[in-house]
């Protein structure tokens, strides 16, 4: 087994506790981190697996540098309406009972 | 409860993921030989910086155009949250803020020598821009730089100069060359840094108010 496909194994085990995470937490600000950690799994697999015979492949690495700044900007933007929520409710949990 | 449910299918898609990628045959498609031989006429050295701004620019403009997009929807959103009356950040610390004085310029000429690298070296716009916010971010944790409230003229010029800068120059291409962002080849390595530089700016301004367009009910109007 290389490295890059190390990477990309501890990438999808990243993704699986972030989507969990987020399919399990209700509370706002840990689900944001537990999307943050899925995105995180997704890029460390995009890297990984391009480069599992050795050589690092420029494209990945181009879209994952890409993705990174967009998860930064979409992480503010959730915080800032989940600041939001806060300030009209007063709570940190989506409004909408959950039925099961 | 859904715990029973999603904890077991979660671990059942990890083990299938990850047998899937062990087993995974070699790419049919390479791009590896095609971005290097395509090196020499991007105008820059570095396979990465040439596929984030010359190959695919493409997804450079939009991704600022995304970030720029996030921040104006933090500003909708965040502009009527009602405010705790402005208490001036005035800290008895004094090691904190000389910290941040010292630190603070560093960041800066670290932020120029990562965009000057990145035409031939790990380095760039986004690095650059990124060192640039923390900065920011970091004068403003230690009390040196009040939160923004309402961006001024000038702060939205720098906020949207990168972009407008990268569409420049994306419109003139369009005219002269034919084709959004083809570079001639003599001048990509011109028009790249000179694209970069704009980037670096408006992607640590983006970057930083994140951070302190948030944070601006504890410190002053900015």
């Amino acid at each position: 087994m290389t490295s890059g496909l190390l990477f990309a194994c501890v990438g999808a085990l990243l993704f699986v506790m972030g989507v969990s995470g987020v399919l399990l937490i209700r509370h706002l600000l840990r689900r944001i981190l537990a999307f943050n950690l899925m995105g995180s799994g997704a890029f460390l697999v995009l890297v990984g697996l391009a480069q599992r015979h050795g050589v690092a492949d420029p494209v990945p690495q181009a879209m994952v540098l890409t993705g990174i700044v967009v998860a930064v900007a979409a992480t503010a933007l959730a915080l800032a309406l989940v600041r939001r929520l806060h300030a009209l409710t007063g709570k940190l949990e989506p409004p909408e009972a959950d039925d099961d | 409860m859904k715990r029973p449910v999603v904890i077991p299918a979660a671990l059942l898609f990890a083990v299938v993921l990850i047998l899937a990628m062990v087993d995974l045959a070699p790419p049919a498609l390479d791009l590896r030989p095609l971005v290097a031989a395509n090196l020499a006429s991007s105008g820059v050295a570095h396979p990465v910086t040439a596929v984030l701004l010359n190959y695919r620019a493409y997804d450079t403009l939009l991704e600022i155009g995304v970030l720029l997009l996030a921040l104006v929807a933090i500003l909708a959103v965040s502009e009527s949250v009602p405010t705790t009356s402005s208490t001036s950040a005035t800290s008895s610390d004094l090691l904190l803020p000389m910290l941040g004085r010292i630190a603070a310029p560093v960041m800066v000429v670290v932020a120029v020598y990562l965009l000057s690298a990145g035409t031939s070296a790990p380095g760039g716009a986004f690095q650059a821009g990124a060192v640039l916010a923390a900065a920011a971010v970091l004068l403003h944790l230690t009390g040196l730089l009040p939160g923004w409230r309402q961006p001024g003229v000038s702060l939205r010029w720098g906020l949207a100069g990168g972009f407008l800068l990268f569409v420049g120059v994306g419109a003139i291409l369009l005219l002269v060359e034919g084709d959004l962002l083809r570079y001639p080849p003599d001048h990509a390595g011109v028009l790249i840094f000179l694209i970069e530089s704009g980037l670096t700016l408006s992607l640590g301004l983006i970057l930083a108010g994140l951070f302190l367009f948030l944070s601006h009910d504890k410190g002053d109007v900015g």
